[in-house]
């Protein structure tokens, strides 16, 4: 019975046959079935509904003396929250952005109006490190910011990279002000 | 060069790879033109159903795990996490738990297909056997798995059946406390079935090639129940019966999607749904469906002991039923009296299965006894004289003379 339809294939090779039809439409038919089985297991190892719902977080802020940062955990991640001075807002203002190796503002990554609070994920862009300075007493390097022991990467008080070998600033995550003294991360 | 296996296939990377390690060559050879009896009916999708289902239990259990944490104090929480936040996560629990019920529907349509048409008879008594430890190594799963949830049910079933080792004389007692771990069923009981549950499907993985292997030797038996003789008599396994087996899968699938869609709780227990209580009992006790029927057998039996053995036993037959039945003649169509018994068999494990499913009294009790003592009857009493005096029908001379009796004139 095989012998007599293979030879039958044989003789018309070159036609398409209601048969390539057929198979065609199977394996599309399977190929589909096994893609919408394959999508809910991959996606369940997304981040399920607890989790996103854990991404925005308040924190009272106010207690944080000038000249120094705090670090809060959002998604898992620290973030540092800094009071500057207004030495150091003037400092970061005046630093020429064409110099910087990611060129960035300052005024870009604070909020107006609140320019005295830098918030950035404080996680170092080279390797993952979490670099140092929130305390007066830490290691800042030598652009008064940020200062990461792993591999030497130092930032300003922009949080802005000023020394490989970190190739980014510090991210500024989404936030925004509820009242003067309280910020929504997330 | 002695070592290097001589391929035939055109392309020069199979080739390649074939004459080194030949595992194109084995599965054209096992799955592609392997010699199989043309006159199958539809009873033997049911291996391929089983290894579909497999795969299933497999996959849906891995990413499961991920998400399900087998510690008493969250393991109920953690499953409805799974419900309520993991994406699709209500989809992978209820395939993987309606999966066990489609498997062990799929795996005993599977034996009393073997029973009926006479499988497990010689040559094939070994291929038989390890396909029953395949169906301790489900059970031992199935319950395990039906622990974790750590609801009422997972709770008092664990009690229940790690309790029936406690009837075995003198070492009883220590032998439920090593299950255990402890004092009760608890935090290290839970554990260690999280471990065994996900290590046995893998065991059982193991066993089913082993299963397929000696299948491949013997061949497959056929609803004729004779062997075939020549090339007439057989089909190459691929396109026909990989296209038949795959008619099967679709219709399976098309009740898998029903069950999980439609009545994802049709074979659960409500009792499931409240988080284990080591102080309180619930009302009615019963194991899932699968277990019905041995469950039946445990509770016929006035005493501990002996219920236990009988239940077992009622397992154990199988591995003997190879030399219980003595007739020479496999199909049961050329067996009218086994024919009739066999039925009276399926009647038997579903009284037994509804016995199960009842408190055990008025007429429960005696319907529950009468089919216990049936079941070993039949296997232990009817099939060993049914082959001395059975009449059976005249076998055909061949497999193609019996399904194309004109060809053959």
């Amino acid at each position: 019975m095989s012998a007599t339809a293979q030879e039958h294939n044989a003789g018309h090779a070159p036609e398409h046959t209601k048969r390539d039809f057929l198979k065609l439409v199977a394996a599309s038919g399977a190929a589909i079935g096994v893609g919408a089985i394959a999508w809910p297991l991959i996606d369940s190892l997304n981040p399920s509904s607890d989790v996103l719902a854990l991404s925005s977080a308040e924190y009272e802020i106010g207690s944080i003396p000038a000249g120094q940062g705090i670090t809060v955990v959002w998604r898992g991640k620290p973030v540092f929250v800094r009071h500057r001075t207004p030495d150091e807002i003037k400092t970061a203002e005046g630093v020429k952005v064409a110099d910087l190796i990611d060129p960035a503002t300052d005024e870009s990554r604070v909020k107006a109006g609140h320019e005295q609070w830098l918030v950035v994920v404080g996680i170092c862009t080279h390797l993952g490190c979490i670099p140092l300075g929130n305390k007066t007493t830490d290691a800042r390097g030598d652009f008064g910011g940020y200062f990461c022991p792993c591999h030497g990467s130092q930032y300003d008080v922009s949080g802005r990279v000023r020394h490989g070998p970190a190739p980014l600033n510090l991210p500024v995550p989404p936030y925004a002000f509820l009242t003067d003294t309280r910020i929504k991360i997330g | 060069m002695v070592g290097l296996h001589k391929s035939e296939f055109k392309n020069p990377v199979i080739n390649w790879i074939d004459t080194r390690l030949p595992l194109f060559t084995m599965m054209s050879k096992e799955y592609g033109v392997f010699p199989t009896p043309k006159n199958f009916n539809y009873f033997w999708n049911f291996g391929a159903l089983a290894m579909v289902n497999l795969v299933i239990m497999i996959v849906t259990g891995i990413v499961l795990a991920m998400n399900y944490d087998p510690n008493t104090g969250n393991a109920f929480e953690s499953v409805e996490r799974i419900m309520r936040d993991v994406n699709y996560g209500w989809l992978l629990r209820y395939v993987h738990a309606n999966g066990a019920s489609m498997f062990f529907i799929v795996v005993y349509i599977h034996i009393f297909r073997g029973l009926y048409y006479g499988s497990y008879k010689k040559p094939r008594e070994l291929l038989w056997m390890i396909g029953v430890v395949i169906l301790l190594l489900m059970m031992a799963t199935g319950f395990m798995g039906y622990v974790l949830p750590w609801g009422q049910m997972s709770y008092w079933g664990a009690t229940v059946i790690t309790n029936l080792f406690s009837a075995i004389p003198v070492v009883g007692d220590s032998i439920v406390t090593l299950l255990w771990g402890g004092f009760s069923v608890d935090n290290p009981t839970l554990n260690r079935f999280f471990s065994l549950h996900y290590l046995l499907p893998f065991v059982i993985v193991g066993v089913v090639f082993l299963h397929i292997v000696a299948l491949h030797i013997t061949g497959s038996n056929n609803p004729l129940g004779i062997e075939p003789k020549d090339k007439q008599d057989t089909l190459p396994f691929h396109p026909y019966y990989t296209i038949k087996d795959s008619v099967g899968i679709c219709v399976y699938l098309m009740v898998f999607a029903v069950l999980v869609f439609f009545a994802p709780g049709f074979f659960g227990d409500p009792a499931n749904w409240t988080p284990a209580n080591p102080l309180v009992t619930p009302a009615a006790i019963v194991p899932e469906w699968y277990f019905l029927p041995f469950y039946a057998i445990l509770r016929a039996v006035p005493d501990k002991l002996g219920g236990v053995l009988m239940m077992f036993g009622a397992i154990a037959v199988l591995f003997v039923l190879p030399w219980l039945d003595t007739s020479p003649v496999r199909s049961a169509k050329f067996r009218p009296i086994y024919r009739l018994l066999f039925w009276v068999l399926i009647v038997c494990c579903f009284v037994l299965g509804a016995v199960g499913a009842h408190h055990p009294e008025g007429i429960w009790v005696i319907l529950g006894r009468v089919c216990t003592a049936y079941y070993f009857l039949h296997f232990l009493v009817l099939l060993p004289l049914l082959g001395k005096f059975e009449k059976t029908l005249p076998l055909p001379e061949s497999i193609s003379q019996a399904v194309l009796p004109a060809a053959a004139e």
